[in-house]
């Protein structure tokens, strides 16, 4: 009798990219859920916009390209791209922010460089910058959230807005949208208010900005869940919070007059996001052990500094970036241990 | 002399990287180890282990009895061949034998004659335990026994340290890790005495001082087994350790980490630690040769899956074709896809059942598509680098995958692809579902051939370069030789006058040769008065001058 042959290992196989895919966007939910519930309709026309542009992005691109599309698009890993970038955007900015910067995501970041496995830098994180960089006014449009005493915009003044940049008869921009708690503190810090003072106004929460805190608490929880299912490695949220953690811990002890506390950088912005979903993207991250951890660190450390120090309120997509290009070099420097080698650059 | 000491763990460690996988070990045991009939037709290879093929001692027609020498070892690292049962040689040639490549290569054949009548022996040992260790080695040498593990390394070369090598542990390797094999656990579970005797005389001859069993802590039936035997024999020292089962903790490498916590150097052996390491199947072998005088003519074969219909662990003789293995367990089912042998981890797919049984054919996987799926298309590697957190070798198989796809052969040997022991479980948990294995071993292959390319193209060049010297040398001395003939010789009177009449000569010889060519006409001896008519015909017309045809 004759049989089919093909090489070991025959096993069926434990883990597939688009399960994978799937699992992390499930992950998003909770903390989506939570930036939707303080946020508004805007969020959630920044996810699909952000998604739809991805796939079809992808998807001219792969046909250009002569790949193939309906196998690659199912992979989930432009879509994740739309998402992440989807979530990262102000509620309230125009419709072709999302379109802009979801295009030069996936053109140019991913598909240019080679697609899914080759981009060096995080595709979503390289459109938020391009988006911050070139459209500065429309990337601060976020609508004061939930539970705040302020004008909130219903699902068609969002839609118009959006969509035809038309505000109601009885709004500014200025009356609908806010400074976001990172904003305020870098604001006030300039203006030399106390962080204590910073910390009464009414836009801040229990332990950080107002609203904010949930949604990094959210994000937090399906980052746990991720790690639980071994989606993700642990080391680089761990040392990015870690990092993230001590360095405002040690200038808050230092000044705490000058300096956020470090549970508010740890749940402000988007750290978690940034944490579990955005620097743990394994294409353009470390990936040996060690490595994870120092690129983990490196990115809570120029997050820090960016924010406290840099141009921007926040400084998670330029540490990322950062860190992206030193990712290579990490894993040049901090190769295993290889088994019956007494130190890794033994040959 | 080299004394070292090697401690054994109190609590056995786990290896590093690695994989928890379904054992799938119980289908094959339900049913005890039973004795597999002989095949109408045995196709034994010559070449079942590590090493020099043997050379065949028998020709087409000799009667062979079982047990009977058929090919002698050519080398110190080969084995010697024996016929598993009696018949008569009816082919040497080459045949299908078990190889990923499904390449064929010489094989004795023998038609068995039912009689399975027995080669005096020459084996047997008396007083095994008092014999001198070179003896021992020569008997095991004589019956052809291989590391029955799978990787079939000659033994008797493995049961020799060197003279300024001291071997301070012997371990025996029952972490049978791979899922479906159960030969060795069926083995420990029936045999266990044939195994212990074979530790002994193993100990005696590498003189160890003290001996470990490593077994997987997933075969309790087996390890009973064989600790009601450590209980009930004066011998004490010999000491079972159940280590975590976790594949591929039956690695040589990895079961001697998780028993001392020593690591083998990259590149070394075990010896370099002081310890040798033989499996449970290869002491069994031993006992068997020196206490009953047989050869390796047969071994335990666990053949299983959802592909056979009463999976078993049999006694299989040497070169008996999967097909009637698979008949003896009740024939193939509906479900059958897939052919393998060897785990699914590490063996390798057969192309055909007619394939023979080997002395390192442990196991015989006739799989369901369920149980081994069809490979599914591969992604691009999205450097999650799960493989690296189950390499249990510390590699980045990422980086290696990434240099042997960019067919860069010096970086890959940078990320050490010479440590890779093929275990398979980077391409187990790789979500792009890229056969990585697949691409080191073609690495491997690939900067093998480069190499004896390279070692050729050396050789080439400096044989050329001694040819060039040589002509140097010729030339030189030629030209010495004529400058002293040169002086030597004088012009003599009439030399001219030879010369001329010597090429005279010449041309007239030429001459002659020319017109005895020029009339060349053949099979002119019997031709009829017309054809005589049409040549002189033809020759008229032609010396006339006209071209017509």
């Amino acid at each position: 009798m004759e049989f089919p042959t093909r090489s070991s290992p025959y096993l069926p196989l434990h883990s597939d990219l688009s399960r994978l895919m799937q699992r992390v966007m499930l992950a998003l939910v909770p903390g989506a859920l939570a930036l939707l519930w303080f946020f508004g309709w805007g969020v959630l026309f920044n996810l699909l916009i952000a998604a739809g542009t991805a796939l079809l992005a992808e998807a001219a691109m792969l046909q250009l390209r002569g790949r193939p599309v309906r196998a690659t698009l199912h992979d989930g890993s432009a879509l994740l791209t739309g998402l992440l970038l989807g979530l990262s955007l102000p509620p309230l900015a125009p419709w072709w922010i999302a379109v802009v910067g979801t295009l030069f995501a996936i053109v140019v970041a991913k598909q240019l460089y080679g697609g899914i496995g080759y981009n060096p830098f995080n595709p979503a994180m390289v459109g938020f910058v391009v988006l911050i960089i070139s459209f500065p006014l429309q990337m601060t449009l976020w609508p004061p959230p939930q539970g705040i005493d302020a004008q909130v915009l219903g699902l068609t003044d969002t839609l118009r807005l959006v969509f035809a940049g038309a505000l109601p008869a009885d709004a500014s921009l200025d009356s609908v949208t806010m400074a976001t708690p990172l904003d305020i503190t870098k604001t006030r810090i300039g203006l030399n208010y106390t962080w204590g003072e910073i910390l009464a106004d009414p836009r801040f929460g229990a332990f950080a900005g107002h609203g904010w805190e949930w949604v990094n608490v959210g994000f937090l929880f399906g980052g746990i869940w991720l790690w639980q299912r071994r989606a993700i490695h642990w080391q680089i949220p761990a040392s990015m919070l870690g990092s993230l953690f001590f360095i405002s811990l040690f200038f808050y002890i230092a000044d705490a007059d000058s300096f956020g506390s470090p549970i508010f950088h740890l749940f402000s912005g988007a750290t978690m996001l940034g944490a579990f979903f955005i620097a743990t993207d394994p294409v353009s991250a470390a990936t040996t052990r060690r490595g994870r951890l120092y690129y983990g660190a490196g990115i809570g450390i120029l997050t820090y500094v960016i924010r406290t120090w840099g141009g921007y309120p926040e400084g998670i997509a330029f540490a990322v970036l950062l860190m992206n290009m030193a990712a290579p070099t990490i894993d040049y420097l901090t190769p295993p241990r290889v088994f019956g080698r007494r130190d890794p650059e033994e040959s | 002399m080299q004394c070292l000491m090697v401690t054994l763990l109190s609590q056995p460690r786990r290896i590093p990287g690695g994989l928890r996988l379904d054992a799938n070990k119980a289908q094959s045991l339900q049913q005890p180890l039973r004795a597999a009939g002989v095949p109408e037709r045995l196709y034994i290879p010559l070449s079942q282990h590590i090493g020099d093929a043997a050379e065949p001692l028998v020709e087409v027609g000799d009667r062979v009895l079982k047990g009977q020498l058929i090919a002698r070892s050519p080398g110190y690292i080969s084995a010697p061949v024996h016929a598993s049962s009696s018949g008569e040689v009816v082919a040497i040639g080459d045949y299908p034998v078990p190889h990923p490549s499904g390449m064929q290569a010489a094989c004795i054949v023998i038609a068995t004659d039912g009689r399975d009548q027995a080669a005096a022996d020459q084996l047997r040992m008396e007083n095994v335990l008092q014999a001198d260790p070179a003896d021992i080695r020569q008997r095991v040498r004589d019956a052809g026994i291989v590391g029955l593990g799978g990787a079939g390394f000659p033994t008797s070369v493995k049961l020799n340290p060197g003279p300024d090598r001291e071997v301070d542990l012997l371990v025996i390797n029952a972490a049978e890790c791979e899922p479906y094999i159960s030969c060795d656990e069926a083995l420990m579970c029936s045999r266990p005495w044939e195994i212990l005797e074979g530790i002994h005389i193993m100990r005696h001859a590498l003189h160890a001082r003290q001996v470990v069993i490593g077994i997987e802590d997933n075969m309790p039936n087996a390890i009973q087994c064989l600790q009601h035997c450590l209980d009930e024999s004066e011998e004490t020292g010999i000491r079972m350790i159940p280590v975590p089962t976790i594949y591929p903790a039956g690695g040589e490498k990895q079961l001697i980490y998780a028993l001392t916590g020593e690591e083998v150097p990259s590149q070394g052996l075990p010896i370099d630690l002081g310890i040798v390491c033989h499996n449970v199947g290869t002491a069994a072998a031993i006992a068997r040769a020196l206490l009953q005088g047989e050869p390796l003519i047969s071994r335990v074969v666990t053949v299983t899956g959802e592909g056979v219909r009463q999976p078993a662990n049999l006694e299989v003789r040497i070169g008996t074709p999967v097909a009637a293995l698979i008949e003896e367990c009740g024939g193939y089912t509906d479900a059958i896809a897939r052919l393998l042998m060897g785990g699914p981890m590490m063996g390798f797919s057969l192309r055909s059942d007619t394939i023979p049984a080997i002395k390192t054919t442990n196991c015989i996987l006739a799989a369901s598509y369920r149980e081994t799926p069809q490979a599914p298309p591969a992604s691009p590697c999205i450097r999650c680098s799960d493989c690296v957190d189950v390499c249990p070798a510390g590699l980045l198989p990422q980086q290696l995958y990434w240099y042997a796809h960019a067919r860069n052969f010096d970086r890959i040997q940078d990320y050490h692809l010479f440590d890779c022991i093929e275990c398979g479980c980077c391409a187990q948990v790789c979500p792009s579902h890229i056969p990585l294995v697949q691409y080191y071993r073609f690495a491997k292959t690939e900067i093998w051939s480069l190499e004896s390319e390279r070692q050729f193209s050396e050789l080439a060049r400096q044989r050329h370069e001694f040819r060039l010297q040589r002509l140097e040398r010729e030339k030189k001395a030629l030209e010495e030789r004529r400058a002293k003939a040169r002086k030597s010789l004088k012009p003599k009177a009439g030399d001219a006058d030879a010369k001329q009449a010597e090429i005279a000569a010449a041309l007239q010889r030429v001459k002659a040769k020319k017109a005895e060519q020029s009339v060349q006409a053949r099979n002119t001896g019997d031709l009829t008065e017309q054809q005589q008519a049409d040549i002189a015909a033809i020759e008229r017309r032609r010396s006339s001058g006209s071209g017509q045809p």
